[in-house]
């Protein structure tokens, strides 16, 4: 079972007349004042030691009239964590100071809020839309705000198949299409945006004079959405000064599929398939996260048997998952398909098993709540084993004794700073990138879900935070995965694989949860809301893709572009679950 | 192929010389030329593009049928696979890179979301099926299709290949030299194709007020 989120320190006591504690039935953490916002964030960082702010998103309480940003905040020693939270009155503008001088980790977090509640963060340096673009009518997660295909505020919709008929999104769309235009607007007298505010945003190299009167000056290269190097539809702006980064800008949102909007009018159940698709190597990974977060608000046990399935997979899709980030890391470098072929080869016999159990190769759909959806068959069961003990152990050694004294390899990964400890906690980055910097914060130790607390492995560490360690604590990770496999597969119990009755409704008290796990790629999160009803009144997700490249600036300036490259797949960014 | 199918079946070739003589049509022999070097663009876009890497790969080896070429660029390519969702903010640059790519150029939707917005269709910020901008010759289902399902789908491209005539494509027809040249749409409240210009001003007209 997750550790419930109690707080281990009491705001009011130390803030009285500030800081009220949230008495709303299943709510937990504390509401501040707007106005002392800053002064208690500080105090939560300084004095009570919560270092790492994971999460910020805003919820809508239209009935109420207000909007509602929600902190979650964590030590990186480990526990639990601290939750607090800001209302404001629902009227434009809407207006709140911006944490960013205290967690510079809240920097797209914020935009993203900004963007998709249209709340104003005061202080902060470069409020501009993330997910969409500039120039978008309106704010699409607010609760009276309709996308243009709307039927019902939730599913399932009672217009889906009305006399055994058919009908197109489209045709009750006035525009017949999935747009919504303003009253009398005029396409041809547009002015199209120029991301003027984009180019402005970055940091320029200012013309000077150097000798002989020859003047230079800075260039912007735009990088992507098209790139072979992106790992999908990610847009970089970057000024330099020949070949070194001076300024970089992520632009984001080329994949924005609306996974919360969607999610808030989809049922819970209906929502699994749709994690599948955030980070959409980890399909498991994704359905561990939501399903931990709506059985926390459920309140309900998980079936023993598939505790232990739930770890097997998530622990198999983190070794593919790595096998793929050292095949992509070799084709950024320079050392086209060989190596990923190699990688491939292994995912595919771990994609078998997924398939087996799941039915599908990448999009299991997997997980329920309170269990899996089926059982493991036995021979799947001894295939796993021969995975396990004998090819995956002598695989990874060959892929090691490969690559890792490569010259080239070496000359390129070596020395090369990614961040270092105090940087990656400020930035909020988790998952393997932060481990590189010798700091060991893994969630299945420091807040252990599910049951990892039964096994024993270690928390892969390395200490130099440069690419090296970077890539190699991917291999350390995958040893560790073997392990606990081991383990999981030799204590595997029999018995029923869920602890609830299948039902196409379940039943969520009303309350928030947020869930996370240790996800590949770092910290996932999930944030929920319900209100009794059958779909979510929010269902955010913490990805930990999006919140990682909040470091990429601060990682990139001042190294060469060719490097940038290699940086980036250190992030091992997935755009699915980065725009969402 | 094949001599046999190479060759027209009605003219005889005399025995001794079989193996060296063949009788054939222009088309068949430029469609032959054609159909086992269809270069794809270098081009992913969300879930399925991992299932395409995946279609390359040692298991299913795309490279039988002449399709291992990932080109980065446009302008050497012959085939979009435009292999996920279809987002407004992503669109333009896809209609830039379809603009680029010299003819004769094909496009398959692979997938649920490129052939018609798939599970995220109700999405805000989703083009709801490529085909409403670019010619879609080949359709593959599934979310996301397995590299079989992407193989069969190339298995039909070349079949439709095959079926070309050289009297009859665009890409040598005079009048329709830019046939199939695709206006780029426009970022602005929504997603603006400005081929439905007027069409959208009338109805934002007649728009009841908000």
């Amino acid at each position: 079972m997750v550790t419930p989120l109690t707080a281990t320190v009491d705001l009011v006591v130390r803030f009285p007349g500030t800081v009220a504690a949230d008495v709303r039935p299943g709510y937990t953490g504390f509401i501040i004042n707007k106005e002392n916002l800053v002064e208690v964030a500080t105090a939560v960082r300084d004095e009570f030691g919560y270092d790492l702010l994971t999460a910020v998103t805003a919820i809508d309480y239209i009935a109420e009239n207000k909007m509602e940003v929600v902190y979650h905040a964590y030590k990186t020693t480990g526990g639990a964590g601290l939750v607090f939270r800001v209302q404001v009155e629902r009227v434009d503008p809407i207006e709140l100071p911006s944490l960013i001088d205290i967690w510079p980790g809240v920097d797209f977090q914020e935009r993203e809020a900004w963007d998709l509640y249209g709340i104003k963060f005061t202080g902060h340096p470069d409020l501009r839309r993330i997910l969409m673009w500039e120039g978008f009518e309106g704010h699409p997660l607010r609760k009276d705000w309709k996308e243009p295909f709307f039927e019902e505020e939730t599913k399932p919709f009672k217009s889906r198949w009305p006399d055994g008929q058919h009908t197109f999104a489209e045709n009750k769309n006035p525009f017949r299409d999935n747009l919504n235009f303003p009253k009398d607007f005029d396409p041809e007298k547009y002015v199209v945006d120029k991301e003027e505010d984009l180019y402005a945003s970055l940091e320029r190299y200012t013309t000077k004079d150097v000798e002989g009167n020859m003047k230079t000056d800075h260039i912007v290269v735009n990088l992507g959405p098209h790139h072979p190097s992106t790992h999908g539809v990610l847009r970089v702006a970057v000024t330099m000064d020949g070949e070194t980064i001076i300024g970089l800008k992520p632009v984001m949102g080329y994949l924005h599929r609306n996974h919360d909007k969607i999610g808030e009018r989809n049922t819970y159940l209906q929502n699994i398939p749709y994690t599948d698709r955030l980070d959409y190597f980890n399909s498991m990974s994704n359905n561990f996260g939501y399903c931990t977060t709506v059985e926390k608000l459920m309140k309900i046990p998980v079936a023993e048997r598939a505790e232990y399935i739930r770890v097997i997979m998530a622990e198999l899709s983190r070794i593919q998952n790595h096998l793929i980030f050292i095949g992509m890391l070799m084709n950024d470098l320079g050392t086209m398909y060989t190596p990923s072929l190699y990688a491939f080869e292994e995912r595919e016999l771990i994609l078998d098993i997924f398939e087996a159990v799941s039915g599908a190769r990448m999009m299991c759909n997997y997980f329920r709540f309170g269990g899996v959806v089926r059982d493991i068959p036995d021979d799947v069961l001894q295939k796993i084993k021969g995975l396990v003990s004998e090819r995956l152990p002598a695989k990874t050694d060959e892929m090691e004794r490969f690559l890792n004294e490569n010259e080239i390899l070496v000359a390129r990964l070596k020395g090369i700073h990614v961040l270092n400890a105090e940087d990656a906690i400020k930035y909020s980055v988790t998952g393997p990138v932060l481990r590189a910097t010798g700091v060991p914060y893994d969630l299945r130790r420091a807040d252990p879900y599910s049951i990892y607390d039964r096994f024993d492995f270690d928390v892969a560490v390395r200490q130099n935070g440069d690419m090296m360690d970077n890539y190699l604590i991917r291999f350390d990770e995958i040893r560790q995965s073997l392990r606990i496999l081991e383990q999981a597969l030799k204590q595997i119990p029999q018995g029923p694989i869920n602890s609830q009755k299948a039902a196409y409704q379940v039943r969520v008290p009303a309350g928030e949860a947020y869930g996370r796990i240790e996800s590949p790629k770092g910290e996932l999160g999930f944030y929920v809301v319900s209100n009794g009803k059958p779909n979510p009144y929010r269902y955010h997700v913490r990805p930990a893709s999006f919140v990682n490249l909040t470091a990429v600036e601060s990682m990139c300036r001042g190294t060469k572009i060719a490097d940038f490259v290699a940086l980036l797949a250190m992030l091992d960014i997935v755009m699915g679950e980065l725009d969402r | 192929m094949e001599n046999e199918k190479l060759s027209l079946p009605n003219y005889s070739i005399p025995e001794d010389i079989q193996n060296v003589v063949a009788v054939t049509t222009l088309d068949r022999l430029y469609n032959w030329g054609r159909r086992s070097s269809v270069w794809p663009l270098m081009f992913g876009l969300a879930c399925c593009a991992i299932e395409m890497i995946a279609a390359q790969t040692a298991r299913y080896d795309m490279a039988r049928f002449g399709m291992e070429v990932m080109r980065p660029t446009p302008r050497q390519a012959d085939m979009m696979l435009v292999s996920g969702t279809v987002t407004k903010k992503m669109l333009p640059s896809i209609i830039r890179l379809y603009n680029q790519m010299p003819e004769p150029k094909y496009v398959v939707a692979m997938g649920a979301c490129a052939s018609s917005g798939g599970p995220f269709k109700e999405g805000y910020n989703v083009v709801a099926g490529i085909d409403k901008f670019l010619p879609v010759d080949v359709y593959i289902p599934g979310c996301p299709p397995t590299p079989q399902a992407l193989i069969a789908g190339m298995i039909k491209l070349q079949e439709k290949i095959d079926k070309q005539s050289i009297k009859h494509v665009t890409w040598y027809n005079k009048e329709k030299k830019d046939g199939n040249y695709v206006p780029m749409p426009i970022l602005g409240p929504d997603l603006i194709d400005v081929r439905r210009n007027a069409e959208i001003r009338d109805v934002a007209a007649a728009k009841e007020s908000a």
